[in-house]
């Protein structure tokens, strides 16, 4: 933006670092690779040779192009296709819920279509989003995994508390312990983005306090119950 | 927005303007008001601001949930298209391998150029900022002083409207009185900020920008810009009246299909096709100046994009503003035996003295603003205060000549496409306390960046490159970037000075930088000014005070190329102050047969 300093449209957010996003080395991909393996009782993950993640195929979807129609709404899907397996989905399904419950604040991620999102962004052409994917996929493959070897059941399928146990291991990459450190990593990128599309609702909108994108004849700032809270005076 | 074709464009053209945006579509404005008729020639794709604007729509309505891409860098629904800081049929190439000596050079493909998606900051340069040499000894002065650009920002400000308000600061010019538009009020951030600014002697006041927060007087103002012409009373004022007050929503750089803010296809373009003196070809890539045997320029060679075949137009005069970096490209591409180094480049200056705004950022967690009641803060669709320079009198101290104002983001903007919590506030949560966590820390990070002054210097310019030509087999830029000592301690001040406001408001400082890696690479802000100065001495400059070239007087540069100081006030209004100048000044050497 020409460019006077404008933070992401989302004023609020971490942005999810598309452009910047730390580029996942190797080695880790392969760790992942033998996480996954290991949890699938794969055996000895060397056998499968280093790359591609057999896991994880690649898109073959292009990108918009730098010229899209911009006025329009689109819904995930219609720009490239979703890729994610009925597995996966219903494990990134669960898993969204875990992170964003129904509760006072709202409705749960399932309801908003939370999915639709990641599924978009995890099957997307462009590098940052096939950098995710490889995150992701591997991720929710692991967390199948894990559930089956802890409880016997495919994590959805788990009662709360069994999520719950599962997502207490890794909700928290500084706290999770060595083993678990990679599905920490996951965690994390997942619930970033998880959040990313339930505050893009208008649901989502309400649950974090937003107010706005609606027309109005004059602007009227802060409430004095803001105002004052603050100590501060309006000054224009 | 209405255009004709290549081979459309056959009439008697007294102008050829290259490039739409701020100083072509101000040059247009002037001159076709004045009866001039005029050819524009636009790189891009034609565009219409009022059925393409995204306006209202959400981020879940958009691919990625509208985070940046390859393909639209600043988001989907920026309202750049067809450009960005890479274009593969246009590439550019860079003299180093570092990082830090390469230029980013942002490029928009479109009908009225990066004035679809600017921030619309529209600052006056002060009276210092144009004899920054004479004041401190760095750097070239202009060849004009203010008291005579000052009528020019005075008649832009009442033709796109800007809103501000008048304080009487230091080099921080007042516009006269019933000028500006009123500014909206402060939100929570800015107004914390600006209470506990006052604590460290930092001046936080409304930012000028060219937004309407009310309608024009379209029944007073053509009047006083066009006194004693009727037509163009006419013109302007219908032009005034089409567009909308803000409706506070929806940001700026999506554009704006109401016209509420400036962009050369609202402000300048509608007028000046309404009198029926221009004509506009889109996808028009221009490949060289041509002149004739008497030196003066004669026409334009461009290649239609659309069938990739290439036209020559002609007219009396020629107006580049295809940008700094379009216009030196241009200007060394127009090779011809009068002109071997390039078109109007006798000084050898031309591609020279390139600069940007000098850019650094910080961000801070503010726990006064946590958990505030829910209210909209959408306002103008951009920033409502910032903090002018104010260090003035402490030049000498500092260890840097110049200044740098304070832009600030506020706080409780459309959420969405990015983490609201990031990991380390959130600690692990998920669930409903994650909820309530982000619902906590939503609105309470606050940015503040520095927008500084750069000082010309000889290792940031811009020359052809000897081997790597576009699309159409055009030599392309080859850029040389280095900034210099002093932009280097503005920035270590800035973080600083953001730190120190940060703390005081209460906050937390989120994020650090090392030490040299703080400062943002040069062409990140898309400031880009520079490349054919203009000056008082023909042998150290390539145009004089009126844009109009020492070498070639029918030929005239609009956009920022002939800056020879960055201020740290954002060029564009700058810009378009010198273009109506030029434009008056065209019209009056035309009429005098000097042209």
């Amino acid at each position: 933006m020409s460019h006077d300093y404008q933070e992401p449209e989302s004023l609020s957010a971490v942005p999810i670092m598309v452009n910047h996003l730390p580029r996942l080395p190797r080695r880790t991909v392969f760790k992942w690779f033998v996480a996954v393996a290991t949890a699938l009782k794969l055996g000895d993950a060397s056998v499968f040779g280093a790359e591609p993640l057999p896991s994880v195929p690649p898109v073959s979807a292009t990108g918009y192009g730098g010229d899209p129609r911009l006025n329009q709404a689109y819904s995930p899907g219609e720009v490239w296709p979703l890729t994610l397996n009925r597995t996966q989905r219903a494990a990134a399904t669960a898993l969204a819920d875990v992170i964003l419950p129904a509760d006072n604040l709202g409705p749960a991620a399932s309801e908003v279509h939370v999915i639709d999102f990641v599924d978009e962004w995890v099957s997307a052409p462009y590098a940052a989003q096939r950098l995710d994917r490889e995150i992701m996929l591997p991720g929710l493959d692991w967390l199948d995994a894990e559930a089956d070897k802890r409880f016997q059941r495919v994590f959805a399928e788990l009662a709360p508390e069994q999520q719950q146990a599962i997502c207490d291991d890794i909700c928290f990459e500084p706290a999770a312990a060595a083993d678990f450190k990679t599905a920490a990593r996951f965690f994390s990128r997942f619930r970033s983005l998880a959040a990313a599309a339930y505050y893009a609702t208008p649901p989502g909108w309400e649950a974090i306090g937003y107010v706005g994108n609606q027309p109005s004849s004059s602007y009227e700032g802060p409430p004095q119950e803001v105002l004052t809270r603050l100590g501060v005076e309006q000054t224009v | 927005m209405l255009t004709i074709k290549a081979d459309e464009a056959t009439k008697d053209y007294d102008v050829i303007i290259v490039g739409s945006g701020a100083g072509g579509g101000q040059m247009a404005f002037t001159l076709t008001l004045a009866g001039i008729k005029c050819l524009m020639l636009e790189a891009g794709r034609a565009y219409d601001p009022v059925t393409e604007t995204p306006m209202f729509q959400r981020r879940d309505q958009a691919p990625l949930l509208g985070n940046a891409t390859p393909d639209k860098e600043f988001g989907f629904h920026d309202a750049t298209v067809d450009g960005g800081w890479q274009m593969e049929p246009e590439p550019y190439t860079q003299a180093s391998d570092k990082p830090e000596e390469q230029f980013w050079w942002w490029r928009a493909r479109m009908l009225g150029g990066r004035t679809n998606h600017w921030g619309r900051i529209s600052l006056r340069n002060g009276p210092y900022d144009f004899k920054p040499r004479s004041r401190d000894g760095y750097g070239l002065d202009w060849p004009v002083d203010y008291h005579e650009i000052e009528p020019y920002y005075t008649k832009v400000e009442q033709l796109i409207g800007v809103y501000g308000d008048n304080h009487g600061l230091e080099n921080t010019p007042d516009s006269p009185a019933g000028v500006l538009q009123p500014p909206p009020k402060g939100r929570a951030g800015e107004l914390l900020a600006q209470k506990h600014g006052k604590t460290l002697g930092i001046p936080i006041v409304p930012i000028h920008r060219a937004v309407l927060t009310q309608k024009l007087d379209a029944d007073r103002l053509p009047a006083v810009l066009f006194p004693g012409n009727n037509w163009a009373q006419k013109i302007v004022g219908d032009a005034m009246r089409a567009r909308s007050a803000c409706f506070w929503a929806t940001p700026c750089g999506r554009g704006c299909s109401t016209g509420a803010n400036y962009q050369s296809t609202t402000v300048h373009l509608p007028p000046a096709l309404a009198t029926g003196n221009l004509d506009i070809v889109a996808n028009a890539h221009v490949r060289e100046v041509l002149v004739g045997a008497d030196g003066k320029a004669t026409g334009v060679s461009f290649i239609d994009k659309t069938t990739g075949k290439d036209v020559q137009v002609n007219a009396k005069a020629v107006v580049l503003a295809a940008s700094s970096g379009e216009t030196v490209r241009i200007m060394l591409n127009s090779k011809s035996p009068l002109f071997p180094d390039g078109l109007a480049n006798s000084s050898g200056l031309v591609g020279k003295y390139i600069m940007d705004t000098v850019g650094t950022s910080l961000q801070g967690q503010i726990p006064a603003l946590e958990n505030l009641p829910p209210y909209n803060e959408d306002g103008a669709g951009g920033s409502h205060f910032y903090a002018p320079w104010w260090l003035y009198k402490d030049a000498a101290k500092l260890g840097f000549p110049r200044g740098y104002h304070i832009e600030m983001g506020a706080t409780r903007g459309m959420p969405g496409g990015g983490n609201p919590l990031p990991d380390d506030l959130g600690a692990g949560a998920y669930g409903s306390r994650y909820k309530q966590e982000a619902r906590r820390y939503y609105g309470s990070f606050m940015g503040f960046a520095c927008r500084g002054e750069m000082i010309p210097n000889d290792n940031c310019f811009a020359e052809l490159d000897p081997s790597v030509t576009d699309k159409w087999g055009i030599p392309v830029l080859r850029w040389h970037w280095k900034w210099a000592e002093h932009e280097q301690r503005m920035c270590d001040h800035a973080e600083q000075t953001f730190k120190e406001l940060i703390e005081t408001m209460g906050g937390t400082v989120r994020g650090v930088t090392t030490a040299r890696n703080r400062i943002e690479p040069g062409g990140k802000i898309i400031h880009e000014v520079g490349g054919a100065i203009m000056g008082s001495d023909r042998n150290t400059s390539v145009c004089n005070g009126y844009n109009q070239t020492w070498d070639v007087k029918n030929l005239f540069l609009v956009d920022g190329t002939p800056f020879p100081s960055n201020a740290d006030k954002n060029p564009t209004l700058t810009i378009m102050a010198m273009a109506w100048r030029a434009g008056d000044y065209l019209v009056d050497q035309s009429k005098k047969g000097l042209l």
